[in-house]
């Protein structure tokens, strides 16, 4: 959502970042209170943490307990650097070990298919046992380091100043990086993993690179923060720094100012950074610690956005009445226009585009796919049928890449694409759509539509991606609807966001699960229109269906599967009065067989 | 090499640890997996209950059974109503975090307003001394306290497996329309979920007083280890959790014994690392 409103209203963010910089540079110079300084040092320090927690944790939306973690590992980096080297090469050093480990706990990780929580565990867990190791090996030995003889760089002549002036340094660096990540290509990956992990995957994004990096960004930063504060403090502990305290603020601090939005972890900060320094005196601390309690419950219920998100609410409720206005039904029937196009322009070529060969994949011992052989050829409608459960959702997540199967082999255009993950699939010109729609949740129809044009086959960059974009969202009749969220549509509406995905990633073969379930006998007249029109535009298309009048309207060929294996296939007439094919979805007729 | 005795007397110890682990994570696990609520405010119960029995018990002199009786069902109603305002404003399970996490710190602020930062220890003559067998001690309060924990687990187990409650709650989880089409009443198979957690934290609560000394902070410093015995143990499985708190218990005592203290963490934490990433679908 802020990457639009960026969009609509030009965006200031980059100049007002350059010239805050400039002028929290330039205050030294006017010699301000002592308290000014380290106020603001300590805002800067908790600006730093809590926006590069959000760099990976926010924008992804994988909760990490391990900030405390990467943190500790550049404030000890330094300690243990700074000493021997000189005060820059132990930054560098905190920052580059920061991020290693960040990029390694990654790595690790997400080689399987960890839910949220156990990563928000996993991360807990490693900072309990980075903070163990530490303890007891020299690099902390136990009784604490002091930071003796590490000579820090001298500007304005005072220590403190200085100290103020890096971490400032780095605090804006961690907002112009959170800026430029939520504008970028990786920003929108990031967004789309965080609201729907294997769609995004199977249209192109390369979820597990993008996490790595943004891991590795997040806690470098955090690397570096820990860093400079280890010269701060003087005088590390591991009590002192593997505390829950990092973690838990980072946290915190997201959530109020809004963890999907490059400024809001920043405003959380700010709120809590005063909050906690404003009475400093003993008398007010419990009070404060019960006035942070209640912010956080009362934000929870009634901001779940966090203070970005009221921005946000309130810019849509400005923009919604513009392209609300038009009644669902209207564009529905745009398509319909289409529909007496031709029935079967279609000329065999019998060339080959997707050829499978004995294809398996079992779940715990159950069969899903057994042996299966067939072929998709080059601009033809592809019938794929089957009794429910017979395997046919699982043979399009197999060739979307989704599931890697035991055994057998996958061929597009000749190429073998079998041990490809999900995102090369996609980009080598496969697209699918969801039986039940899974659009990206917080994005608006047309944001989700721009990530499938820029991560698909032709990934384009971001203005030509919009133009796509925008073209299939009126090819589908949605383009009134760009900027609602998918939630404001109906489920025709939905499925044809997924239309309008699978067609923007520029595919040569798009597969089709169940478009029709659900819909109205008028909807469906309009979706096999729709479908027709595809296929006119030199898309090969694969469809999956329960609806026999649409298949036989629409299907060149037919292949019939049961029980994982391919019992029939060709001529859809012929085919659908194969004895196999009737025993199957009828039943075998018993003793005179 | 250490002795027979002293690796005999880590591993009991641990085991009683193991079985305070799963008396303070019973109730966690089972909100976490059906409710899909993950209370940080649980420990600030439990706290809230120890400081309870430690004011009742110790310096007003009522009988800790007595004690049980009056903050059982205050425990359970405050579950309730926790429930009941997560219900109500549509918490999700990210922000549940978040918002139990406010409870928690309002709770820890209001128990050092009262009681003060420092550490404080119930002095009272209850379920004191130990027994000694084959030259180990097995002090009693820690006996009845792991019979609470392993009963409680084993009935509360009991009845998810062989009364209905078990299989509505199950096919709640699965799905609540289907689950309310037959029958399920789900809203109050939340509330009773949540006041049964609400409760188990007031039995932990006067155990935890009865047993250790007290400090406002202790709410964040069960959290690690409780987490990962229910997240080890297999969310929402109540034989889980106490086999995952013994396991983690007994191997920090053991560490502790031939090691130094200060290596104790590691092999718990090592251990729920290795099985989160060799086997996720475990948990």
């Amino acid at each position: 959502m802020g990457a639009q409103t960026a969009r609509l209203r030009r965006d200031w963010s980059p100049y007002a970042i350059a010239i805050a910089f400039i002028g929290f540079a330039l205050l030294p110079a006017f010699k301000p209170p002592a308290f000014v300084e380290s106020f603001l040092y300590l805002l800067f320090f908790w600006i730093a943490l809590a926006t590069s927690w959000a760099i990976f944790s926010g924008f992804t939306g994988y909760v990490s307990f391990g900030h405390g973690a990467f943190y500790g590992a550049g404030v000890y980096t330094l300690a243990n650097v700074a000493s021997h080297y000189s005060f820059w090469w132990g930054l560098i050093a905190a920052g580059l070990v920061s991020a290693t480990l960040g990029v390694a706990i990654a790595a690790i990780v997400f080689r399987t298919r960890l839910r949220g929580e156990l990563f928000a565990l996993l991360t807990l867990a490693l900072a309990i046992v980075l903070a163990t190791i530490i303890l007891n090996t020299p690099v902390d030995g136990g009784p604490g380091l002091y930071l003796i003889g590490v000579s820090l760089p001298n500007f304005y002549g005072s220590p403190a100043s200085t100290l103020y002036l890096l971490i400032m340094c780095v605090g804006m660096m961690s907002l112009a990086t959170a800026w430029f990540v939520q504008q970028s290509k990786l920003g929108r990956g990031l967004f789309a993993i965080s609201d729907d992990e294997d769609v995004a995957e199977i249209l192109g994004v390369p979820t597990y690179a993008y996490k790595l990096i943004a891991c590795g960004i997040s806690s470098a930063l955090a690397g570096i923060a820990g860093g400079i504060h280890a010269v701060f403090v003087n005088y590390v502990t591991v009590s002192g720094t593997f505390n829950l305290e990092v973690p838990l603020f980072v946290l915190l601090m997201s959530v109020l100012g809004g963890a999907r939005s490059w400024i809001g972890p920043a405003i959380g900060a700010v709120f809590i950074t005063l909050l906690n320094n404003l009475f400093v005196s003993g008398d007010y601390a419990l009070l404060i610690r019960i006035g942070i309690g209640l912010t956080l419950v009362l934000t929870t219920l009634y901001m779940p956005e966090g203070i970005v998100g009221l921005f946000h609410t309130s810019w849509r409720r400005k923009a919604l009445p513009l392209t609300g206005s038009q009644t669902p039904s209207g564009h529905a029937d745009a398509p319909l226009a289409a529909s007496i196009a031709p029935a079967r322009q279609y000329q065999p070529t019998g060339e080959t585009l997707v050829r499978l060969e004995d294809i398996s994949l079992a779940f715990k011992g159950v069969r899903a796919l057994d042996g299966v052989n067939m072929e998709v050829r080059k601009g033809e409608i592809l019938g794929l049928v089957g009794p429910n459960g017979s395997g046919k959702s699982t043979l399009i997540n197999v060739m979307s890449g989704f599931y890697k199967p035991d055994g057998g082999r996958i061929f597009l255009s000749g190429e073998n694409i079998t041990a490809l993950s999900g995102h090369l699939v996609a980009r080598n010109g496969i697209a699918r759509t969801f039986q039940i729609p899974r659009p990206f949740g917080r994005m608006s129809v047309l944001d989700n539509v721009i990530v499938a044009a820029m991560f698909g086959s032709e990934q384009l960059p971001e203005r030509a991606a919009r133009e796509r974009a925008m073209h299939y969202l009126g090819f589908v009749g949605l383009d009134t609807r760009a900027h609602a969220l998918p939630s404001d549509l109906n489920l025709h509406q939905r499925k044809f966001l997924e239309l309008a995905r699978a067609l923007a990633s520029g595919a040569k073969l798009v597969m089709l699960d169940e478009v029709l379930a659900g819909l109205t006998p008028s909807e469906i007249t309009s979706a096999i229109a729709m479908v027709r029109r595809i296929h006119s535009a030199d898309t090969t298309i694969v469809f999956v269906e329960h609806n026999m009048r649409a298949v036989m309207e629409l299907t060149h060929r037919l292949v019939v599967i049961n029980q994982g294996k391919v019992i029939a296939e060709g001529d859809p007439r012929k085919v659908m009065q194969d004895a196999a094919v009737v025993a199957a979805y009828l039943g075998t007729s018993d003793a005179e067989d | 090499m250490i002795s027979a005795t002293l690796l005999g007397q880590s591993v009991l110890s641990g085991f009683f640890a193991g079985c305070l682990y799963a008396l303070l994570g019973l109730g966690l696990t089972l909100t976490w997996r059906y409710l899909k609520v993950i209370n940080l405010a649980h420990f600030a119960f439990v706290l809230i209950a120890a400081y309870l029995t430690f004011q009742l018990v110790g310096k007003n002199g009522l009988n800790p059974l007595l004690v049980a009786v009056i903050l059982i069902p205050v425990f359970f109603l405050a579950g309730v109503a926790q429930q009941a305002l997560i219900e109500h404003y549509k918490v999700n399970e990210f922000a549940s975090i978040i918002l139990t996490f406010g409870f928690a710190m309002i709770a820890e602020a209001g128990l050092q307003w009262i009681w003060s930062a420092d550490y404080q220890k119930l002095e009272a003559h209850y379920m004191r001394g130990s027994l000694q067998v084959a030259g180990l001690f097995l002090p009693i309060s820690d006996i009845v306290m792991s019979l609470v924990a392993i009963s409680l687990c084993v009935m509360v187990w009991a009845a998810m497996r062989y009364t209905w409650l078990g299989k509505a709650l199950r096919a709640s989880l699965d799905n609540p329309g289907i689950a309310a089409a037959f029958g399920v009443p789900n809203r109050k198979l939340s509330y009773l979920v949540a006041g049964a957690s609400g409760a188990s934290t007031a039995i932990g609560g006067i155990f935890v007083a009865l047993l250790s000394t007290l400090a406002p902070s202790q709410i964040f410093s069960w959290l690690g280890v409780v987490f990962a015995a229910a997240l080890l143990g297999g969310l929402g499985s109540p034989i889980g959790i106490l086999a995952a708190g013994i396991l983690l218990g007994v191997s920090e005592h053991v560490t502790m014994a031939i090691t130094a203290p200060s290596w104790a963490p590691v092999v718990p934490f090592t251990l729920l690392m290795v099985i989160l990433l060799l086997w996720p679908e475990r948990i």
